[in-house]
């Protein structure tokens, strides 16, 4: 049901409107700030609402991962050893005895930690690149998009396996090396957007009261380019759950013993058919993760678009 | 105060330099208004954006000329300077409303940051001057309204916040580009009597864009007109609307219609449409669409000269030959002049 239904069945059931629907739908002039109206945009997407909701809990989780995990996550228990999920074991144990659920709680620690830092930093600098290049225009940017381009034609698994290779990754760094190799389409993205609005008469009508260029760019511009960004950094952010999940699941992400979905995933490859639960839990995880993060990218796209009508 | 001398504003484009304005001189005094009138592209919203420089550079570029304010060249001013002088000294308003207010702020933190940038003031001690200056152009109940966003706006009521925001650090000159024209004429009229009551009030001088004659015969006290992005017709706004040198300016004016002679004149419309500004013709720019042309016109280009004390225009015809013209073109439509 939407707002207004809500509203409207409200109505009809009280019989006499209530004075706050009444001041509502008429007589207040003063009308919704952007950010409620935003906020009532983003409710109505229920999936979005999940996915938020969902995403919340996991972080919630995978911070608590000390206090909620049963085990430690490295604890051997040899009278455990490949048993499936029971009541001491809810998800089971893999082929040291470690308990699975405590593992999949700690392995979020590592995947939203990599997830959520390349969501934010790769988008700040896509989006510093990208302001920076569309609104100076003229060689800086054709420099910058030069450079994007350039970016663009590395073969980011091999570059990274080489990386993974040379250093030994940690969380921290995978997230860092990521984040470096996935901000090209942000740039581009936030580029474009930043050409059409500083063409806008507002802009020019900023500089007209004397508002200096960089001083337009962040109060003038980058407010309207936001909504992109938001929503890139999501999308991004799930991405970066998955390069994590692949890069340990070769082999070259986090290291055992420290968990991480990913390399939950390898360890369990060899054990699939007979040990389902190895892989079923860490899988499902990324799954339910990345799709969650993508349902709130829709949700809050929709929600920042500012020609979106009621 | 400003004073224009023979600016030239050329850009250069693929297909050649577009000569945008190409010459114009004229010069404001406190409390003066003065308009520009012209077809779209005969170079107004150019010269305005030139006073305030903020024509796209490139491709812009000024060949020739000087833009004197107070004393100082404006075209050879930093940058710097100019966003002193900008909103503080010379403030401008744009032509659509609905596009140049910053839909993510609230108006009063619009007005707040053009006070803020000019003035040392507290937040406070700003908003208390934004929401005056709402006041003072007629916003009714501006405390509440300084903290709405734009789109909690009608189309006046932002036209009126532009001019607040333009009038908000009390500037020395206000240029309005077409500031009537995405408006109801209802709006327009009110819109030009707050202008009227402003300058009367602050001593502003006014430069008024406009594509609208009666607004020019309304508030301005010289006329500039523009044709190709020259200036072909100046003077007095009486002298040039009773007795137009040019025959440009005679031709706009029997384009449109006028209560005082509704169904006597029949009008008369201005043939083609403006020349290109990188192939203009040969001789005047105004000869493939000038009822009187002559032979001459062809070949030569008139300069702007003075036909009577204060009003000049650029056509070799003497004031008594384009007298004459004028007739024979009424008597020709069978009205008596």
């Amino acid at each position: 049901m939407t707002e207004r239904e809500i509203a409207a069945g409200g109505t009809q059931a009280g019989l006499e409107p209530s004075p706050a629907a009444l001041g509502d739908e008429h007589g207040k002039v003063e009308g919704r700030t952007q950010r409620e109206i935003i906020w009532r945009r983003f409710k109505r997407h229920k999936l979005a609402m999940v996915g938020g909701v969902v995403l919340l809990l996991l972080f919630l989780a995978a911070l608590a991962a000390p206090a909620l995990a049963p085990y430690e996550y490295d604890e051997i228990d040899y009278t455990a050893i490949n048993q499936g999920p029971n009541a001491s074991h809810p998800m089971g144990a893999d082929n040291l005895g470690r308990d699975e659920l405590t593992r999949v709680l700690y392995g979020g620690r590592v995947s939203l930690l990599v997830g959520l830092s390349v969501g934010v930093f790769s988008t700040l600098l896509g989006a510093v690149v990208g302001i920076v290049a569309g609104y100076y225009g003229r060689f800086v940017d054709v420099g910058a998009m030069g450079f994007v381009d350039f970016m663009l034609t590395l073969p980011f698994l091999p570059v990274l396996l080489v990386l993974g290779k040379i250093y030994q990754f940690t969380a921290i760094t995978i997230a860092a090396a990521v984040a470096l190799l996935v901000w090209m389409p942000i740039a581009r993205l936030v580029r474009g957007q930043v050409l059409s609005v500083r063409n806008q008469e507002y802009v020019q009508a900023a500089h007209a009261i004397g508002v200096s260029g960089p001083r337009t760019m962040l109060r003038h511009i980058f407010p309207n380019v936001v909504g992109v960004m938001v929503v890139q950094a999501t999308l991004i952010t799930g991405e970066a759950i998955l390069i994590e999940s692949a890069l340990s699941f070769l082999g070259l992400g986090i290291q055992p013993p420290t968990p991480s979905w990913g390399n939950m995933l390898e360890d369990a490859r060899t054990t699939m058919t007979t040990q389902w639960w190895l892989t079923y839990f860490p899988g499902l995880m990324i799954v339910v993760t990345v799709l969650c993060v993508n349902f709130l990218g829709d949700g809050l796209r929709d929600a920042l678009d500012p020609k979106a009508v009621e | 105060m400003l004073e224009v001398n023979n600016l030239k504003t050329h850009f250069k484009t693929q297909d050649g330099v577009v000569k945008a304005v190409d010459g114009v001189s004229f010069s404001l005094e406190p409390g003066e208004t003065l308009g520009i009138v012209g077809e779209s592209g005969s170079g107004k919203s150019v010269t305005a954006l030139s006073l305030m420089q903020l024509n796209p550079s490139p491709p812009v570029s000024y060949p020739e000329g000087e833009i004197l304010f107070e004393g100082q060249d404006l075209l050879k001013a930093s940058e710097g300077r100019m966003q002193k002088i900008r909103g503080n000294d010379i403030a401008m308003i744009f032509q659509d409303p609905m596009t140049s207010l910053n839909p993510v702020f609230t108006v009063g933190d619009q007005i707040m940051e053009a006070i803020r940038i000019h003035q040392q003031v507290s937040k406070g001690e700003a908003k208390k001057r934004a929401i005056q200056v709402l006041r003072d152009v007629g916003i009714a109940n501006p405390e509440r309204r300084v903290d709405e966003y734009p789109h909690q706006y009608s189309g006046g009521m932002r036209q009126r916040a532009m001019i607040a925001m333009g009038l908000s650090c009390n500037p020395k000159v206000l240029i309005a580009d077409e500031p009537t024209t995405a408006l109801d004429v209802t709006i327009q009229a009110q819109i030009l009597e707050l202008m009227v009551d402003l300058q009367e009030k602050y001593g502003t001088a006014i430069v008024m864009i406009t594509h609208d004659l009666g607004v020019v015969a309304q508030l301005a006290d010289k006329v500039m007109v523009m044709y190709a992005g020259r200036a072909v017709e100046q003077g007095p706004t009486d002298d040039v609307f009773y007795d137009p040198m040019m025959p440009y300016t005679w031709s706009l004016l029997r384009s449109i219609p006028r209560l005082d002679t509704a169904g006597e004149v029949r009008l008369l419309p201005i043939k083609g449409t403006p020349p290109s500004l990188i192939f203009l013709p040969e001789g005047c720019n105004f000869n493939p669409r000038c009822p009187f042309v002559k032979d001459e016109c062809l070949r030569i280009d008139p300069a702007l000269e003075r036909k009577k004390p204060g009003h000049s225009a650029a056509c070799i015809l003497s004031p008594e030959e384009l007298e004459n013209k004028k007739h024979r073109v009424d008597q020709e439509l069978g009205v008596e002049g």
